[in-house]
């Protein structure tokens, strides 16, 4: 018995968790905070949950090439979790920043949304850090259920209601998938510990062949594409996307995705690289069939919310070309290209958030007629964003895209990286048609109840410098993706 | 004698985890759904692990199935559920059909058997079984349950912000 008590306390490192526990702590500390304001006054809850989120990041960053382990191997805090940790707190910061008008406009400001946020960045910290199946999945459910609650959050819109519904329904039942394929590995391997199922494959290189073990890994797979909605896992996406808020929106595609993408690569490529030549093909499928349908549906949409939706379907394919590729440079790309992705999608958003009305009925196609003339400043940012979507040079979009394919081209996949070009050429058309409508059609509204605020100000600004700074000085940031390698 | 009983077991199960879906009364789909539960804690029975068993009847058959009872009461739920056919129904059904004979063949063919674990019965013996889960509790898995904790909390708060009536 005392054995245990020590054993158990041996185990114990709280510099392993620490980003996640000052989160958690400022999470439970908002909850009272917001309890004990004034009705619909959520203003100082935002502010505070910004000042939880920098000093999470220093907490965060302080740890860069010191990388800690612990609880009987079930995290490890190293540079890959603080890179992708920070890709979160970055998402998070700036949908706190664009969302406290954007609450105030639509009628619900409720103070427990800031905390939930914090919440879900701290599940995705434990996604990204977590070297124990367990320890995914549990992120991974913290990080769900926060967002199941935060995109059904305006109870009194039947499409916020819907997405909130068809997330759930749909989220639970790929953690099902999940959790069946980690009981499958279980049941093969005899443990949920990555490394242990590395060192089983190295010692079983049959176990390819093993039903059970394709069965589990398949399932574990499908749990992951589905919240990086890559296709054929996708068909929540546009619904979810257009029905939830928009600062949610914007987080999810950037923050859940990128934590998404971090287990999927450490599964994938510490857990089970003895299965690579299977995997990449697999991957390779896969990446071209989310970007081809990402891209081909966004050109008939109408709606600006949804067509960022397929658009983010699209980028994740991209992403995963970086998978395929299975190199170093691949690797390091994926981690730059979820920062980049960041900032322009969530920059792209955030203009949304400022030229919608209550309701948002008006964020379509024609609703953006004449945009660039009435409000030059949000058409020039929107259009920065536009560009680095669409991966045209000097911004941050052209830097990523060519690290992603120069992995491919490296590792010899020459007709993937041919595909992925094709693919962004298909893309111009519909992102050209949002400026179009910005330029060259004539204003039919006078965009009178566009009030440019200032934090939302701020998120485009740090957006625009992100996009713009990581578009014509890639190399610093590049470097830092590199050591965050495994 | 033994494999008896698990036949027994296993098609009072079956039969009970058929009618849950099967009642048009919700109560009584909530009592069959207590059967199946105690049959899985006859399973653990048979698979050497009381503890177990005695927590599936407290907290499955007990706790977990008089907040289900508790729901139905509450939202007086009206006494039967209409359900009107659809292909899809029938689809599924024939698909779980199919999956159930792959998985069936597959497990005969010997292609699916697992490794076993690190727990052996001289291990239970030697240790007993509470004190063994609650290592894999405490030790091998104390940050798991420790976000579970936090996982807990936020669906708590999720649903306060989704159900209360005014802001």
């Amino acid at each position: 018995m005392e054995n245990l008590v020590q054993e158990a306390i041996q185990n114990v490192n709280m510099q392993a968790i620490m980003p996640s526990l000052v989160l958690c702590v400022f999470g439970m500390v908002l909850l009272m905070v917001s309890v004990f304001s004034k009705r619909g006054n959520t203003t100082h809850v935002a502010w505070l949950s910004i000042a939880a989120l920098v000093i999470t990041g220093f907490v965060t960053l302080s740890g860069w090439n010191n990388p800690q382990g612990g609880f009987a191997d079930s995290v490890l805090f190293d540079n890959f979790a603080t890179f992708f940790s920070m890709i979160c707190i970055i998402a998070a910061g700036l949908t706190i920043l664009m969302s406290d008008d954007y609450l105030k406009r639509e009628g619900s400001p409720v103070g427990e949304y800031y905390p939930l946020i914090l919440f879900t960045t701290a599940g995705a910290m434990w996604m990204a850090s977590g070297t124990d199946l367990m320890t995914i999945f549990l992120g991974l459910e913290v990080l769900s259920i926060s967002l199941y609650v935060l995109a059904g959050f305006f109870r009194d819109q039947t499409r916020s209601n819907e997405a909130g519904l068809k997330y759930f329904f749909l989220g639970a039942f790929s953690t099902g998938f999940l959790l069946y394929g980690v009981a499958l590995l279980y049941g093969v391997t005899g443990t949920t510990k990555i490394q242990g199922i590395a060192a089983y494959v190295q010692a079983n290189p049959d176990s390819a062949m093993n039903t059970m073990f394709i069965a589990g890994g398949l399932l574990l797979l499908v749990g992951f594409l589905f919240k990086i909605a890559a296709a054929p896992f996708h068909m929540w996406t546009p619904d979810v996307y257009q029905g939830a808020p928009t600062p949610i929106t914007a987080f999810m595609s950037a923050g859940p995705k990128a934590a998404a993408f971090a287990a999927l690569m450490r599964v994938t490529i510490v857990g089970l690289d003895g299965l690579q030549s299977e995997l990449t093909s697999l991957f390779w499928v896969l990446a071209v069939l989310t970007m081809t349908v990402g891209n081909f549906i966004a050109l008939s949409q109408k709606d600006l919310k949804r067509m960022l939706a397929y658009s983010s379907i699209s980028h994740a394919g991209y992403a995963m070309v970086g998978l395929v590729a299975w190199n170093a440079v691949g690797l390091s790309a994926i981690l730059f290209y979820m920062l980049v992705y960041t900032f322009m999608n969530m920059g792209a958003f955030a203009v949304l958030v400022l030229i919608g009305k209550k309701g948002e009925d008006n964020l379509t196609l024609d609703g953006v007629a004449g945009l660039g003339y009435k409000k030059p400043i949000l058409g020039i940012a929107l259009t920065i964003f536009l560009f680095s979507l669409m991966g045209l040079p000097p911004t941050a979009g052209f830097t990523a895209k060519f690290y992603i394919f120069a992995g491919a081209i490296k590792a010899g996949y020459i007709w993937l990286a041919v595909l992925g070009v094709l693919n962004s050429a298909v893309s111009l058309y519909y992102y050209l048609r949002i400026m179009v409508q910005m330029y060259f059609k004539d204003p039919e509204e006078d965009f009178a109840w566009v009030k440019i605020n200032v934090p939302t100000a701020i998120s485009i600004a740090i957006s625009v410098v992100g996009v713009l700074y990581l578009g014509i000085v890639p190399g610093a940031v590049m470097n830092l993706a590199k050591l965050a390698g495994f | 004698m033994q494999a008896i009983l698990f036949y027994l077991t296993a098609v009072v199960a079956i039969l009970s985890a058929f009618f849950v879906m099967k009642c048009r009364n919700p109560i009584n789909s909530a009592l069959n759904l207590v059967t199946t539960f105690l049959c899985l804690a006859v399973f653990y029975v048979m698979l050497e692990s009381p503890f177990m068993a005695a927590v599936q009847i407290m907290v499955y058959a007990g706790a977990i199935m008089v907040l289900i009872i508790f729901v139905i009461m509450l939202l007086n739920l009206g006494l039967t559920v209409k359900t009107r056919y659809t292909h899809g129904l029938a689809a599924g059904g024939i698909l779980s059909v199919m999956v159930l004979f792959v998985a069936n063949y597959f497990t005969r063919a010997g292609e699916a058997t697992g490794t076993g674990g690190s727990v052996t019965s001289e291990l239970i013996a030697s240790y007993g079984h509470t004190e063994l889960i609650g290592r894999a509790m405490f030790v091998d898995f104390l940050l798991p349950f420790e976000i579970a904790s936090i996982l807990l909390l936020v669906a708590i708060v999720g649903a306060v912000v989704l159900s209360k009536r005014k802001v």
